[in-house]
């Protein structure tokens, strides 16, 4: 009867910490069981990414369709090839869609945003996304900003 | 090896150090099977470190033990456990599993040593309980069993297995008179009545004597005395006079090695000591 | 000035020969053929002790502490208007670091002293030698199962402790402070990372684990054998374990970070 007692509170103890485990898979670090179907990979390039990462949200209209699966440099072109995965519900993206990397709020991780086009055919896997906007660097920003306002003075 | 043949341990030239100290030095013993010897000496002399000796829990620095025409220390760990579950050995205080109840402590031998089927083992476990007379208390847990008690499921634990030596580490001590009586008669009837070999190592001349077939006595690391029991009370020898009278003083001092008396008392200091190999710490 | 030389050397000579003999005594233990059916009913009785009854201070405890990094990020998040980003600095906190060493530290408070004290006393009631005398052997029949118990118990108990320190987090975060529920979670989500944050956490705790059990059971099977003896080896227990934890979680930090 005591002996009982033991295995089940030693069974409690381990049911209780694999429960413990799949909560911080799954509702703490987001490893949702619909990633395992990858959806489709969308490939864009990027003059610049700025911060983008692997697993950084991919959007439209603000509402989160996929994410990064993989970021590599062209060596031709010196641009940022991009891999996106885009979930598979989300099927009739128009081929002439623009991506463009943004940033939360000032200071905020980089995400990329498509804006849809309007032709009648849509983006499968491999597809690429021929129109894209750079990341804007605070920096270069700021830069232009004090080059312009002095070439204004020069002119007066 | 002659002497083999009816003597279940034979110790050859054993010598064994603690800190640089001899507990034994050079010592020859042999008990024989079927026989109660017992060992006997003051406190310190290592009579329990003799028994672990014996049943291989310490290594010797020279010399060897042989049960059974085996040396002891020259056998592989697994031989040596299948070794012990032929003997027995009962702890000064017992040593029951204070995890376990009575019952659960004599049968833990026969569960980890034989596959018999459960109602074998009660029946074994019972009739060991009945031999030391407790068979009622089987439910008690170990800390309901005063000091006798528990020694005597210990040693219901210990014969257990039938095992053909038993070692009694100072059985008597801190018993009053009446357990004291019980364990010198279950001692000798389980000698005879099971055929086993018995050691009883144990400062408590009267009792010991009473049932102890041999006797040796150690002091300082030597075998000062031996023999019968009638042997020894007549033996000459200033160790074994003073340890079997009891005297105050004698061969072992009364006083701890100091220095004279009224050079201490006037806070006169010689830094040295009457008697050398004493650890004082040396003086500033 | 020699002689303290000499001291400091002879004092070496002895941490190193101690340090050895625990190596020995963990080779002894661990090597040896599983006799699993023998084994399990031990295992199971010795994680109850080991796991089970040190899950309500590891519940308690976990709770307290997610709450109050909760309330304590809420306080400084709040100076740069970011609240949002509660859940994970809650998450991250606690994953990583505050889960496998809290837990490890307590567990080798409860669960690590009541060991060496459990092992010395037997040491020291002579059970261990009778045990051999026997014929079993301790090593395999007390030590071996202990040793499972508490490197199988350990990890679960940081998981526990770092989820409920999570769920604490969100009580005091959400209910309490009023961050938005969805930003908690989605915030924390997209911060943590199932390998480079839990299973690294994971693997912490079981290195923890696998230390403070070694230790507590070294100490108690060295015990000296007396009433003295049996505190003080419990008392360098936690020690021991405490210094461990947090130098080697240093080290597993280092080459968390710096490798993966």
């Amino acid at each position: 009867m005591q002996e009982k007692t033991v295995e089940i509170a030693v069974g409690l103890l381990i049911i209780v910490g694999v429960v413990a485990l799949l909560m911080l898979a799954i509702k703490v670090s987001g490893l949702s069981p619909h990633l395992k179907k990858p959806g489709y990979h969308v490939t864009a390039s990027f003059e610049t990414i700025g911060n983008l990462k692997r697993r950084s949200a991919v959007t439209i209209a603000g509402v989160k369709v996929g994410e990064v699966s993989n970021i590599k440099l062209d060596p031709k072109t010196y641009m940022a090839d991009v891999t996106m995965a885009i979930n598979p519900d989300i099927n009739d993206i128009p081929t002439d869609t623009s991506a463009s990397i943004l940033t939360a709020g000032l200071l905020g991780a980089n995400y990329i945003s498509l804006t849809p086009g309007f032709d009648d055919t849509y983006l499968t896997n491999n597809s690429t996304i021929e129109q894209t906007n750079p990341a804007l660097i605070l920096e270069n920003l700021i830069g232009q900003l004090v080059y312009s306002l002095t070439n204004d003075k020069k002119d007066e | 090896m002659n002497s083999h043949n009816n003597n279940i341990v034979v110790i050859e030239d054993l010598s064994f150090y603690r800190e640089g100290r001899a507990i034994f030095d050079r010592i020859n013993l042999e008990i024989k099977t079927g026989k109660i010897t017992a060992i006997m000496g003051p406190s310190g002399t290592g009579k329990t470190t003799l028994l672990k000796l014996i049943g291989g829990q310490l290594k010797p620095d020279t010399g060897h033990i042989y049960i059974n025409g085996k040396d002891i220390h020259r056998i592989s760990r697994r031989e040596l456990y299948r070794l012990r579950r032929d003997m027995g050995m009962l702890f000064q205080n017992g040593a029951l599993f204070t995890n376990l109840d009575t019952y659960e402590n004599v049968a833990f031998p026969l569960r980890e040593h034989t596959k018999l089927p459960e109602a074998m083992i009660r029946d074994i476990v019972l009739m060991k309980l009945h031999a030391v007379g407790l068979r009622g208390a089987r439910h008690l847990h170990t800390s309901e069993l005063s000091g006798g008690m528990a020694r005597r499921v210990a040693l219901a634990r210990a014969i257990a297995l039938d095992p053909a030596l038993i070692m009694y580490d100072e059985p008597f001590t801190g018993q009053d008179p009446i357990s004291m009586g019980v364990l010198v008669k279950l001692i000798r009837q389980l000698n005879d009545a099971l055929g086993m070999t018995s050691i009883v190592v144990s400062h408590d001349v009267q009792e010991t004597n009473s049932i102890a077939d041999y006797v040796y006595i150690l002091a300082d690391g030597q075998i000062v005395g031996q023999g019968s029991p009638q042997q020894l009370n007549d033996d000459e020898s200033p160790h074994v006079q003073q340890f079997i009278y009891g005297l105050p003083d004698g061969v072992v001092p009364f006083h701890y090695p100091a220095q004279n008396y009224l050079d201490d008392l006037l806070g006169i200091n010689h830094g040295e000591i009457n008697k050398p190999g004493t650890n004082q710490q040396e003086v500033e | 000035m020699f002689t303290y030389l000499q001291q400091l050397g002879q004092s070496g000579l002895t941490y190193c020969q101690k340090v050895g003999r625990s190596g020995v005594f963990l080779i002894d233990t661990l090597f040896r053929w599983p006799k699993l059916r023998q084994m399990l009913p031990l295992l199971v009785q010795e994680i109850y002790a080991v796991g089970v009854l040190s899950l309500v201070i590891i519940v308690v405890s976990g709770l307290f502490i997610g709450m109050v990094v909760a309330l304590q990020g809420h306080n400084i998040l709040n100076k740069f208007g970011a609240e949002q980003e509660l859940g994970q600095m809650v998450a991250l906190s606690v994953v990583r670091e505050l889960g496998p060493v809290v837990t490890a530290l307590l567990f080798a408070g409860r669960a690590g002293s009541s060991l060496t004290a459990e092992i010395g006393l037997m040491k020291a009631t002579e059970q261990l030698d009778s045990m051999a005398m026997i014929g079993v052997d301790p090593l395999w029949r007390i030590v071996y199962p202990r040793f499972w118990a508490g490197f199988i118990s350990m990890p679960l108990l940081a998981l526990i402790f770092s989820a409920v320190a999570i769920l604490g987090g969100y009580i005091v975060g959400v209910q309490w402070l009023g961050v938005d529920s969805g930003a908690f979670w989605t915030n924390m989500q997209s911060a943590v990372d199932f390998r480079i944050d839990v299973l690294n956490g994971l693997i912490k705790s079981v290195v923890f684990g696998f230390v403070v059990t070694w230790i507590a059971l070294y100490q108690g099977y060295d015990t000296v054998p007396t009433a003295e003896g049996i505190s003080r080896a419990t008392t360098r227990t936690v020690v021991y374990s405490s210094l461990a934890i947090l130098g080697l979680d240093f080290v597993l930090t280092a080459v968390m970070v710096g490798g993966w």
